[in-house]
């Protein structure tokens, strides 16, 4: 391995500031501009918004509309508040396209979150709103040292724990970067001053000894744990365990998910509402009453110069249709169910709407009787990874130690396996599920009780999971999508800088609130 | 500007592990994954039918997917080419994950079954001539 190399490593998977600046630069990443709740002063004299979606976006519009004096009304298809904001539980039952309809099993309490899951301390307006509307948090782990990193091509299938990769990866890269340091390889990039540091940091990063090499003894077990921990009495001596040599490490590439946590979106502090991320939208919903009415189906969106007015229809009855009228209108349907609604906006939101194709995803939540990945094998939460076509297991955040059933996330998919697991039966995806989780922990089979799979491509009011932006499209549409359109304006995950977050959609809807607040106040 | 953000996609890469950031990368970089059906009928059925269902005469919900059942659209091959190469509204782009082979096998497949009789197959040059 030569230097350049070297560094590249180091970069790809230490160096969360090159990964930043790379997810900057694509759009992903980046502080929330959340300050506070929107302030709308001025009396808008009893103006009117149609606002289409009670999702995160639509409701929390309604919801600031409203106490700033506007006349509102809500839209939604979904018999339900929240959107992609949602949570199953026992007794729901669920119907994607195609009419494969699910009954959820899941016990008293236990649930899977098909659609976002995890909210980052920086996303301050989502925070804000569950403080707000009194939503309980708790914490979500993102990395856990006692989950496991799997590829079915290396040890011979046998997952590793987190640490282990970790403190190895670590462990090796300092000894090379020490090593390089010592033989002055090092000498053009790095002053002699810095050379000495460098060498004291390596040996503490990495955990290596007096000759800066990275081996099996208590320093090293004391990152990547024992084989048997340090005791007590007269069984107290410790059993140091054997670090991974360099090649079988590298060619594992186990260490490609060491970089997933240094994820800005995945640093601590991550955070769940208790019982699942449905409470939120719930308690947005509780707090607009009657202001949403749900089962409506918008089939036409049409503005003049003095309003909007949108066609709608019961969505399960079906039934004669209907119209609401406002002024304005925020609209939140997700770009590929509104690119198919005929809409009077110009050519370049249209253009915009029409741009974007939604992602896959794919969610599967499986019931086990026992919590055997926190009985057998200590692992409280967080998340682990496979190469195989279920991509991750997430364990339960909650609920530790308790005897009954729980719920874990078997897999959470994208690209081509989530097309893939998309094409099968709710059935066949949980059989799947089951046999790659297998692999994993061999206690599956034994403790599977059910599950609840959702592909988002199914999802009958989203065709996906999110907008799919690439660089070249948000250069030539994304201004476009947000701007005004007569009176019409969009708002949702779609219309932000940080696609398929909550906080995403949030902030969008509130830039677009602003802006309608101004335009009023305007005259 | 290509090859620079291909340069990012490989650095970015093993995020998508965890990835909630999709669309920075799609998974089948990651995983050796990908679509390894060859025939029409398989790329069918592991693939078109999560959207189009598996009797291809698509469903209804908020928003719709259209039938490739009983299709007049599919008279002139270029078109279902074209559309799986770049996409169409809310119909995702395959060019760059299915190859000219894959596109020409699913494309004459559709077009000859589900009530479908188009006598002319497309070819894999055909859709490597149409991708842009």
């Amino acid at each position: 391995m030569n230097r350049r190399s070297l560094f590249k490593l180091i970069g790809a998977v230490a160096g969360s500031a090159v990964m930043y600046q790379a997810m900057t630069e694509l759009g992903h990443a980046g502080e929330s501009g959340y300050t506070g709740p929107v302030e709308l002063k001025g009396d808008p004299k009893g103006a009117t918004v149609l606002i289409l979606g009670a999702g995160m976006a639509g409701m929390s519009a309604a919801l600031e509309l409203r106490n700033a004096g506007y006349k509102v009304q809500v839209l939604e298809y979904n018999d339900r508040p929240g959107g992609r904001n949602w949570s199953l539980h026992g007794g729901d039952t669920y119907t994607e396209l195609g009419g494969f309809t699910q009954h959820v099993q899941f016990s008293e309490g236990l649930y899977l979150n098909p659609g976002p899951w995890r909210m980052p301390y920086h996303h301050r307006a989502l925070l804000d709103y569950c403080k707000r509307l009194k939503v309980a948090l708790e914490p979500f782990t993102q990395v856990n040292y006692a989950a496991y990193m799997h590829s079915s091509k290396a040890f011979a299938g046998k997952p590793q724990r987190y640490r282990e990769v970790q403190a190895d990866f670590n462990g090796h890269v300092a000894e090379l970067l020490a090593k390089a340091t010592n033989q002055s390889h090092l000498d053009r990039t790095v002053s002699r001053e810095d050379r000495e540091v460098l060498l004291d940091a390596m040996r503490a990063w990495g955990a290596l000894d007096k000759n800066y090499e990275y081996k099996k003894g208590f320093l090293t077990s004391e990152r990547r744990g024992w084989v048997s921990d340090p005791g007590g009495g007269t069984t107290s001596q410790p059993t140091p365990s054997d670090p991974v040599a360099l090649h079988d490490l590298m060619q594992s590439m186990l260490w490609r998910a060491i970089a997933a946590g240094h994820v800005y979106e995945f640093q601590s502090t991550i955070f769940q509402p208790v019982g699942g991320m449905g409470m939120i939208g719930k308690a947005f919903g509780r707090e607009l009453g009657d202001l949403i009415r749900y089962n409506a189906k918008v089939t036409d969106i049409k503005q003049d110069e003095r309003g909007v007015t949108v066609a709608y229809r019961d969505a399960k009855a079906g039934g004669p249709v209907k119209t609401a009228q406002a002024q304005y209108c925020i609209c939140t349907i997700p770009a590929s169910i509104l690119s198919q609604i005929p809409m009077t906006v110009g050519a370049p939101m249209k253009s915009a709407i029409d741009a974007l194709y939604y992602d896959s995803a794919v969610k599967v939540g499986l019931q086990f009787k026992r919590r055997f990945w926190e009985q057998d094998e200590s692992i409280y939460g967080g998340i682990s990874f496979t190469d195989m076509p279920n991509a991750l297991i997430g364990y339960p955040n909650t609920r530790f130690f308790d005897d009954g059933p729980g719920v874990l996330l078997g897999a959470y998919t994208f690209g081509a396996n989530s097309f893939q697991y998309a094409a099968m039966s709710p059935e066949e995806r949980i059989k799947k599920t089951v046999e790659y989780g297998t692999q994993i922990h061999p206690q599956y089979p034994a403790e599977f009780q059910h599950g609840v799979a959702v592909a988002w491509h199914r999802v009958p009011w989203t065709l996906g999971c999110a907008g799919h932006w690439t660089e070249e499209l948000r250069a030539r549409h994304f201004d476009n999508l947000c701007a005004f359109d007569g009176r019409i304006v969009l708002a949702g995950e779609h219309a932000s800088r940080l696609p398929a977050w909550q906080e995403g959609a949030l902030l969008s809807s509130l830039d677009a609130v602003r802006r309608l607040h101004q335009r009023v106040m305007a005259g | 500007m290509k090859p620079r953000i291909k340069a990012l996609s490989a650095m970015v890469a093993p995020v998508a592990l965890a990835a909630a950031l999709i669309g920075v990368v799609r998974a089948q970089e990651i995983y050796a994954g990908g679509y390894r059906q060859q025939t029409g009928e398989d790329l069918y059925r592991g693939l078109c039918q999560g959207c189009h269902m598996p009797d291809a005469k698509g469903a209804a919900g908020a928003g719709a997917y259209p039938a490739l059942a009983d299709n007049v659209r599919l008279v002139a091959g270029i078109y279902p080419i074209t559309v799986v190469l770049n996409g169409q509204r809310a119909m995702p782009s395959f060019g760059e994950e299915l190859s000219d082979e894959q596109i020409a096998n699913v494309i004459n497949y559709v077009r000859t079954h589900f009530g479908n009789r188009y006598k002319d197959a497309v070819s894999p040059a055909a859709v490597k001539a149409a991708r842009r």
